[in-house]
């Protein structure tokens, strides 16, 4: 069983939701939509208070090449384009829609009949995709577009479908990949298309044995569609890891790319969307999200249009438990602790935890016992321990030597200290700090124009 | 809202794993030997490993209370680890005193003075126990005998002292060495109680095999290749080898001293040198050297090489050839 070559470590699964069908849930009455849900520029809003919009209607373009474009997600007045809000409680730009009914803008597909063929150009594809404001639904939210605009110079040689899902909890991926699978590989093959490539590998964690076994029996009809079961390991859904398990090619450190092994890796779940944008015309609106969490009544994934509040799918899978600590934005590895339930569904969520309290409280830090369990878990292979110290004293020198920027913030190192010191707190900030700085000596040193 | 939400940067989930855990997992997995040693040299064993670990701990508490300051670390059990593993380097008829001196210098002078658990640079129980030795060199080397006949020609003394003076290691026999049956400190002398230690070890992913397996495997290579050159019959070529990992402290030395985390370095490649210098300088001390045993002053030796190590040997980075 292929898997990347350096650290992981194990944490326990809790795929809650994984036997749950994807169920739809009810239109919201009410949508707040973010200007920046994705990296890069934030779109420019296209509406203004009082407008009325349709369901798949462009209401923000965007604001760069490094940018995505942003639709309506129901139909119904713009009552605002205003700060609101996000779950972090950080006031950012949105615009809020009130739904009246559910009219759809022209030109949209909502049938389910499967298109298989596509006999657009590659430019044509990738117009599409950024049309349709495709980003990275796994919750990196990077621009579709600009992953498959392959830099002068640099050439794909194989596609990469991220079906790994390595995060504890979520589930959206494996239920993307068993209820959608045939539209998943038709979008491999538009992808394959787009990129030139003659092969293309989906990734999946073996933790998801039906995933496999379907994606398999219908892989047989598309030539060049590989599918890969992956060790069960943390951060094996990680673009490099990925590409290291599939390809056994190591990205460099930055500022390099996976393009410069050749490779463009692409979510599972965004491969979907991919397909219903250039198949069917449909822009990136709605979503699946996996709500779980052990206090959870009943953990589920819901297909929801983006911008509904978060508390409102919390109320769908049998609301917030008695003695919730934490609401996650995303898994217990990487998402990001909440503290805005009325804040909205955006693309790059693919699910939110509910911890309990219990669970949620970090227990007290002790002093380092030189263990080194962060130095083997780390899968970028860089000493947790020693850059949490440096940036400490502002060792900023030693950071950048030390190779600071290579980590990924996974977690693993954390995760897995018998201290619990607060490792990754420390390398966040000595990773930003570093980052600015070669950021100034880069600016220092361009000639002044 | 009803519920209040804690907010915190992820990761989310933290180790079941704890620093007093992993200590308890220690002491548990010395369990055995201390068991075997009971048996081979009566109750004295264990009243010598009670009064160690007492003494170890309320050395430290008394430190922190009154010099160090901050919140009482005994709760991590680490003090008691210090205790048993000092206690495994004495012999069973070593004066009371004594132990308490050796847990004096072990937890004052070389844990408590560099800033406590994770901090000291070399071995706290193997510092104690080299104190000892050079201090009290006649309590230190007088071993009780186990009742076993083979000894008998040798008044007491343990089998590396024995072939130090011209026994040959194919005298001993391997079943006394692995049950302990034999003359030496209380806790190295049951090989493979120590193993079952180790084996608990890496089931509870205490420690990883690099380091113990490295110093065994170069030990026994040193041993062999010495044996070669010496022209030892076919019996002896691999007799020697085994003498030398089973008997004295490598096993105890392997498995519990070297694999201290704050003494040994950070990266399993680090690791491997460090591993490979332990059972070199082990092997010479033994073979040509004044000592009988080498393996403390290996440790300890190679313990001062760590920060080194640690600062040139560095993880393999992912993304660089």
């Amino acid at each position: 069983m292929k898997t990347f070559p350096i650290g992981g470590v194990h944490p326990s699964e809790n795929k809650l939701s994984c036997g749950k069908a994807i169920e739809v849930l009810p239109l919201p009455d009410v949508v707040a939509i973010p200007l920046a849900q994705h990296i890069g520029a934030p779109a420019v809003a296209k509406v203004a208070k009082g407008d009325k919009v349709l369901t798949g209607q462009l209401i923000a373009e965007a604001g760069s090449f490094m940018s995505a474009n942003i639709h309506s997600p129901v139909s119904g007045t713009v009552t605002a384009v205003d700060l609101v809000p996000n779950g972090q409680g950080i006031r950012q730009m949105m615009i809020t829609i009130k739904r009246e009914g559910d009219e759809w803008a022209e030109g949209i597909d909502r049938s389910e009949t499967l298109v298989r063929e596509c006999s657009l150009p590659a430019s044509e594809i990738v117009a599409k995709i950024k049309d349709a404001g495709i980003v990275g639904m796994g919750g990196a939210t990077f621009p579709t577009h600009v992953k498959l605009s392959v830099p002068p110079g640099k050439k794909a040689e194989a596609l990469i479908i991220n079906g790994v899902e390595c995060e504890p909890y979520l589930t959206s991926d494996h239920r993307t990949m068993l209820e959608h699978g045939e539209e998943l590989l038709v979008g491999v093959t538009i992808l394959m298309k787009a990129l030139d490539v003659k092969s293309a590998y989906v990734g999946i964690e073996n933790n998801k044995p039906d995933a496999i076994a379907h994606l398999r029996k219908l892989a047989a009809q598309y030539p060049g569609v590989e599918i890969v079961p992956l060790t069960v390991k943390y951060p094996q859904g990680g673009e490099k890891q990925l590409i290291a398990a599939i390809m056994g090619r190591q990205v460099p450190p930055p500022p390099a790319l996976p393009i410069d092994v050749g490779a463009v890796v692409c979510n599972a779940s965004t491969t979907y969307a991919v397909y219903r944008a250039v198949q069917k015309n449909m822009p990136l609106i709605e979503r699946v999200v996996t709500i779980t969490g052990k206090g959870l009544k009943e953990p589920k994934n819901l297909l929801a249009r983006m911008g509904t509040p978060i508390e409102t799918l919390i109320a769908a899978a049998g609301g917030l438990p008695e003695d919730a600590g934490k609401v996650i934005n995303g898994g217990p590895m990487m998402g990001r602790a909440m503290v805005n339930l009325a804040s909205p569904v955006t693309k790059g969520c693919s699910g939110i935890t509910v911890m309990s309290g219990r669970d949620a409280v970090r227990r007290e830090a002790s002093q380092c016992i030189k263990c080194a369990k962060c130095v083997a878990a780390c899968p970028m292979g860089l000493e947790p321990y020693l850059l949490s110290k440096m940036t400490q004293k502002k060792g900023w020198e030693t950071l950048e030597a030390q190779m600071i920027t290579s980590c990924i913030e996974c977690g693993c190192c954390q995760s897995t200290c018998p201290a619990y010191l607060p490792l990754l707190d420390w390398i966040r900030l000595g990773k930003q700090t570093v980052m600015g700085i070669i950021r100034q000596r880069a600016a220092a040193a361009a000639p002044k124009k | 809202m009803a519920n209040k939400l804690l907010v915190a940067p992820s990761p989310h989930v933290q180790t079941s794993q704890s620093t007093a855990r992993i200590m308890r997992d220690v002491v548990i997995a010395l369990v055995p030997a201390l068991i075997i040693s009971t048996v081979f040299f009566g109750w004295s064993v264990l009243c010598v490993t009670a009064l160690s670990v007492a003494s170890c701990v309320v050395f430290e508490y008394l430190i922190q209370r009154f010099l160090v300051g901050g919140k009482s670390t005994v709760g991590n059990w680490s003090a008691v680890v210090t205790g048993v593993l000092l206690a495994f380097n004495l012999p069973a008829s070593i004066p009371w005193w004594i132990v308490v001196i050796g847990a004096f210098v072990a937890i004052a002078i070389a844990k408590m003075t560099f800033g406590g658990l994770g901090k000291n640079p070399f071995n706290p129980a193997l510092v104690g126990r080299v104190f000892l030795l050079i201090a009290y060199p006649v309590q230190m080397t007088s071993f009780p005998a186990p009742v076993n006949e083979a000894f008998d020609a040798w008044s007491g003394a343990t089998p590396l002292a024995a072939v130090k003076h011209g026994a040959a290691a194919g005298m001993f026999d391997v079943q006394d060495l692995l049950l302990g049956n034999m003359p030496g400190s209380l806790g190295e002398v049951a090989a493979l109680a120590l193993l079952v230690g180790f084996a608990y070890l890496l089931w509870r992913r205490v420690i990883t095999w690099h380091i113990p397996v490295t110093i065994l495997a170069t030990m026994a290579v040193f041993a062999f290749v010495v044996a070669l050159s010496r022209g030892a019959g076919e019996a002896a070529l691999w007799q020697f080898p085994l003498f030398h990992i089973l008997a004295g402290g490598a096993m105890l030395g392997a498995i519990f001293m070297a694999t201290d985390y704050s003494t040994s370095p950070m990266t399993v490649r680090g690791g491997v040198i460090f591993a490979v210098g332990i059972g070199l300088i082990t092997m010479c001390i033994r073979l040509w050297g004044a000592y009988p045993e080498g393996m403390s002053f290996a440790i300890l030796i190679m313990n001062s090489t760590v920060p080194l190590i640690n600062k040139y040997v560095k993880p393999k980075r992912f993304g660089v050839k």
